[in-house]
This record gives C-alpha cells, sequence and structure tokens, in this order.
C-alpha cells in the first residue's frame, strides 16, 4: 500500500467513488470509440486486426450497464467487478480477459470502501496491473499494454502526494513514453508474436489503448482546467 | 460399453470458434460414454470469440464431482481459461488447465476420464497427446 501521509496537500482533495470512477470508464469508452479505427489500423499491421473492434464493443456494453453498475448501495468494487464480468464476456478477444482481469484486481484492492483516496487508488491499480501481467504471463518489454500501464503507475504511485492533477498528468506522459519505448522492439506475446522481427518499429495497439485508459482517468478525476 | 465406476472427470473445450469446439466434444464423445464433454467456443452470439464468463458455466455444468480438465486452443482462449479459474475461486480446486493439443488431447483425455482416471491422470493424458505417434513416417 502507497501509506498518504497525514496532513498532505492534494490539488483538489480527490475522494475516487461510484460517480468517478463511472465517469473513468465512460470516458475511456469514448476515447477508444473515437480511436476504433486508429486501434484496428495498429493492430492489422501486426495483429488480427480485431483489437479497436472488440474493445469498442466490451466498452458500449459497460456503458449500457453503468446505470446498473453504479445504482445506489453500489460501491467501487462491485462496480469495477461487473465492469470486468462485462469486459471479459463481450470483448471476445485478449483484451477481455487482460483489461477484465485488471478491473477484477482493482476491485479487489478496493475492499468495501465507498470510497478511496489517491493512494488506495495507486495500490489499486497496481494490483490490476499485476493481474494483468500474471494473466498474460507477461515481462517488461515483451510489447504489450504493460509496457504503457507499468511506468504510469509507478508514476502515480511516486508522484503522491503531490498535486493530484500534475501527478495524472505525469502518470499519462510516463505511459506515452511507455508505448513508444516499446515500438522498435519485437513483440513476445499474442498474434505480433507471430511476426518475429516483421512487428518491430510498429507501435503496439494494446499499449495504445492502454494509454487512453490512462488519459481518461486523468480526465475523469483532475479538476476542470487542469493542465494535460 | 459400460458406464465409468465412478462419477467421470469432465472436460470443457475453448475455441474461439463455436464449430471447432462442438465438432471436437462430439469427436472425443464419440468415444467416452458417460463423459461430460461440454463446449466453450465463441461468444454468447455466436460470433468468434472467447469469454471466461461461459467457460465457468461450462465448468459447472462438466463437474459431476471428480473434477474438470480445461483444454484451450490458442491465444485467448488459454487467458479465458484462466480468467475462468480466477473467478471460480475455491471451485477452482479441482480444475485442471491443459496445454497440451486441442483435438488430440480432447480425444485422449476423454478416454482416460471414461476409464475413471482422476483430474490429473487425466490432464497427464491431455498433455501427453503432445507426443501421440500418428505413424506418418
Amino acid at each position: 500500500m502507497t501509506e498518504t501521509p497525514a496532513g498532505a496537500v492534494f490539488g483538489a482533495a480527490p475522494t475516487v467513488g461510484v460517480p468517478e470512477l463511472a465517469d473513468w470508464l465512460r470516458r475511456f469508452a469514448a476515447l477508444v470509440a473515437a480511436a476504433k479505427d486508429e486501434l484496428t489500423a495498429l493492430d492489422a499491421a501486426i495483429g488480427d486486426a480485431d483489437h479497436g473492434v472488440n474493445l469498442d464493443r466490451g466498452l458500449q456494453a459497460v456503458v449500457a450497464r453503468l446505470p446498473e453498475l453504479g445504482a445506489p448501495g453500489a460501491t467501487p468494487a462491485s462496480l469495477l467487478k461487473g465492469v470486468a464480468l462485462t469486459l471479459i464476456s463481450t470483448v471476445g478477444g485478449a483484451s477481455g480477459p487482460l483489461y477484465g482481469t485488471f478491473f477484477l484486481r482493482l476491485a479487489g484492492s478496493l475492499g468495501d470502501a465507498p470510497a478511496v483516496g489517491p493512494g488506495e487508488l495507486a495500490a489499486g491499480l497496481r494490483a490490476g496491473l499485476d493481474g494483468m501481467a500474471e494473466r498474460g504471463r507477461t515481462q517488461l518489454d515483451d510489447k504489450t499494454m504493460v509496457d504503457a500501464l507499468a511506468p504510469a503507475i509507478a508514476a502515480l504511485a511516486a508522484g503522491l502526494p503531490a498535486a493530484w492533477d500534475e501527478v495524472l498528468a505525469r502518470s499519462v506522459a510516463a505511459g506515452a513514453a511507455g508505448r513508444d519505448r516499446v515500438t522498435p522492439l519485437v513483440a513476445r506475446k499474442g498474434r505480433a508474436s507471430y511476426l518475429g522481427e516483421r512487428s518491430a518499429g510498429h507501435q503496439d495497439p494494446g499499449a495504445t489503448s492502454a494509454v487512453l485508459l490512462l488519459e481518461a482517468l486523468r480526465d475523469a478525476l483532475a479538476p476542470a482546467g487542469a493542465p494535460g | 460399453m459400460s458406464a465409468p465406476p465412478r462419477p467421470a472427470v469432465g472436460l470443457v473445450l475453448v475455441s474461439h470458434s463455436p464449430l471447432v469446439a462442438a465438432g471436437t466434444a462430439e469427436l472425443a464423445g464419440q468415444m467416452a460414454p458417460g463423459v461430460r464433454i461440454v463446449a466453450a467456443g465463441g461468444l454468447a452470439d455466436g460470433r468468434l470469440g472467447t469469454d471466461a464468463v461461459r467457460v465457468v458455466a461450462a465448468v459447472e455444468a462438466a463437474d459431476g464431482g471428480a473434477g474438470v480438465v480445461v483444454l484451450a486452443d490458442l491465444g485467448s482462449a488459454v487467458l479465458a481459461a484462466r480468467t475462468a479459474l480466477e473467478l471460480l475461486g475455491e471451485r477452482a480446486a479441482r480444475v485442471r488447465l491443459s496445454g497440451g493439443p486441442f483435438v488430440e488431447g480432447a480425444v485422449v483425455a476423454a478416454v482416460e476420464a471414461s476409464l475413471g482416471r482422476d483430474v490429473d491422470r487425466v490432464l497427464a493424458a491431455a498433455e501427453a497427446a503432445a507426443g501421440l505417434d500418428k505413424h506418418v513416417r
């Protein structure tokens, strides 16, 4: 757990509850919908051309269920577990179990709390990342979503307790840098790994959608008008 | 053929393709009366894909008390199967995931299950099917 020092000052003193998490998911769905063709084009180059379509389908199903998942009585954990199961059963490709496990472990980390602070959220995101990496037997430099999420979540934890909007912006920048850092590498997971050297030089679609997840988090949690 | 002497280990077949899963279940079932073989191919609406929630339901349907061996074909079928084990929680204690070949593994595992072998013996047989001699040389 990342401990929050007593008296720490956060920009906007964020508390992350069901409405904020639902907003994060809605924003993620909107970013993926807008980038669907780009994600699919990236995946067509080194995969099976379904990442954008699959993830968009799963997130649209999530958005349709958000009113029900976020109804009175919902907790962050119950919402996120519902999100996980929806992704797992509607995405169809590898990103279903991977993002699904991410949200499942994040949910598990948050317990029954009605809302959490930045430290708990950062620890939960770390648990989600660990679950995703374990599910895919993925390591850094395999050229996957983990290469974007790992540095971003590390930046989030390391940045606390600075101003929240700055930490979120730094986290997105670290994720985007991670995504771009692995572009020259040869993919070692998924369909892209079948291509061997041909995958080098192509931006990874999973790392690309992972940056959208981070951007959505920043937009949902940073106060309006925040930098980034 | 007589029924197995005790509850047989069940099989779950996970593929992106509903046809591959169902066809493999048909093939394996031909040799294994009394064994529950459940196909979990494709998405609920019939499209290509894998769905861990359907795999959970398939495991529950296949488990007659002696456990279940899950066979997955490629890529995200394996990820979906692993995710299903997490969703099953404690109920996954008698579920095994085979990394062996899909069709040959299913047939060999079904035969072993029909003989009343325990879940670890059925798993071992499914994975050993990778070394099956098809006498092509």
